[in-house]
């Protein structure tokens, strides 16, 4: 019994939102283990941004119980400050996610991560003077700084490329493999083949 | 600690980045001044008797209009939301971020005051305690008017709500910032109104991050 609970990295019972007097989603139900991966679909304004926000704690106007590992969160503001350079924008956020039992990630690991997501030779580039995609590609290389086991991505692939896009399905892909959980706001495949699918805002 | 450090470094980048932020209240602030000068015509004897007034006032006011932009650009690229959720602790983050926001607000006008003490004529003599109460006081005025801004980053157009929040609670530290001045040049030698400056930072330092802090989640929540 213990061994199933340590491996329950999220816990959605019984979940009810109500947003501008309308009901978003009442009576759900997740769960998601290690290694698994949720995409959560719908159509525009059911809900899909409002739940990962109830995950994260940003949002807790909602009715039910949720219960998290500790989360990695991307919204749809990716979090990267224009005014900084590449470097410094992922310096702060080793910086900010950085625990007692997990120092902060050295320079050398920050390249290494550029490198990742294709961006190997931008460190000291003011992220304003990035395009779009390449704005996103900076916030994918600070998801995969943290440790944090649930990633919940809020359309990930948006403004991205063919090749940005199947780099996010190798990241959610590589996650989910080392153990960690994903869950993912989008309207495009996943590429995972035994991923699930949650689908809000049918038959209300 | 080292996140405290981590966010001194990158607020210090950012406001290099924007200079306009930081160079805008300090325009505005001298402007007004200067303006103060023209525009009472009395001289040297009328001018000196108001100058604390002056001063004080409008260092409020510059104060105020450097508030605004603290939260601002990290509400709206997402940054603010991700220190909040993942800084630990984040008022620490906070407060690093308020006191950068100080030291190119409140500092700075404790540095060039005694600039705006020879525009409005204000006595030598009074030039320490101007000085030593600035340095004392402005750092609460940061870190109240964060809580204001804190509040009101959420909001479309919250300058005037911002102001009408904070000034009330700035109201204090005007008077015995001022009152420190004018008893100096009154010749009353007594440190008593600095002193309450330094209890009212102390007060704020202890308290303010964490009302931030709470403010911020409740600004975050849509």
């Amino acid at each position: 019994m213990t061994a199933a609970v340590s491996e329950r990295l999220l816990h959605v019972a019984e979940l009810g939102c109500e947003r501008e007097g309308r009901l978003l989603f009442s009576g759900l139900n997740l769960e998601l283990a290690t290694g698994a991966c949720s995409a959560l679909t719908g159509p525009n304004g059911s809900g899909k941004s409002t739940l990962l926000r109830c995950i994260t704690g940003l949002y807790p106007d909602y009715e039910g119980l949720i219960e998290a590992a500790p989360t990695s969160y991307l919204g749809h503001r990716p979090a990267v400050s224009p005014g900084l350079s590449v470097m410094e924008n992922l310096r702060w956020f080793a910086a900010l996610s950085a625990r007692p039992a997990t120092p902060a990630a050295a320079d050398s690991e920050l390249i290494e991560r550029l490198e990742v997501v294709g961006l190997a030779g931008y460190e000291d580039v003011l992220c304003g003077r990035l395009s779009a995609g390449q704005h996103r590609r900076v916030a994918l290389a600070r998801l995969c700084l943290d440790e944090s086991p649930l990633w919940l991505l809020d359309e990930p692939f948006t403004a991205l490329d063919l090749n940005g896009q199947d780099l996010v399905r190798a990241l959610i892909a590589e996650h989910c493999a080392k153990g960690g959980a994903v869950l993912c706001a989008t309207h495009q495949d996943l590429g995972v083949p035994e991923a699930a699918e949650l689908r809000l805002g049918v038959r209300r | 600690m080292s996140l405290f450090r981590a966010q001194l470094r990158r607020e210090w980048f950012l406001l290099i980045q924007n200079n306009e932020e930081v160079l805008n209240p300090l325009f505005f602030l001298f402007l007004a001044i200067s303006l103060f000068a023209l525009a009472t015509g009395g001289g040297p004897d009328v001018l000196r008797d108001y100058a604390p007034a002056i001063i004080w006032v409008l260092v409020l006011l510059a104060n105020l209009l450097s508030l605004e932009g603290l939260f601002r650009r990290d509400f709206e690229d997402g940054t603010l939301e991700l220190l909040v959720l993942k800084a630990e602790p984040a008022f620490l983050a906070l407060l690093a971020k308020v006191l950068v926001h100080w030291a190119f607000s409140g500092l700075a006008m404790a540095l060039l005051s005694p600039l705006a003490a020879l525009i409005l004529y204000l006595p030598t003599s009074a030039l320490p305690t101007l000085m030593l109460g600035l340095l004392i006081g402005t750092p609460a005025l940061s870190l109240i008017g964060a809580v204001g801004a804190a509040l009101t980053v959420g909001l479309k157009r919250g300058g005037a709500l911002l102001a009408l929040l904070v000034l009330p609670l700035y109201v204090p530290i005007l008077i015995f910032g001022a009152g420190a001045v004018l008893e100096q040049m009154a010749g009353i030698e007594t440190l008593a109104q600095i002193y309450w400056l330094g209890v009212i930072t102390m007060a704020s330092l202890t308290l303010a991050p964490f009302a931030v802090q709470a403010a911020l989640r409740v600004s975050l929540e849509q």
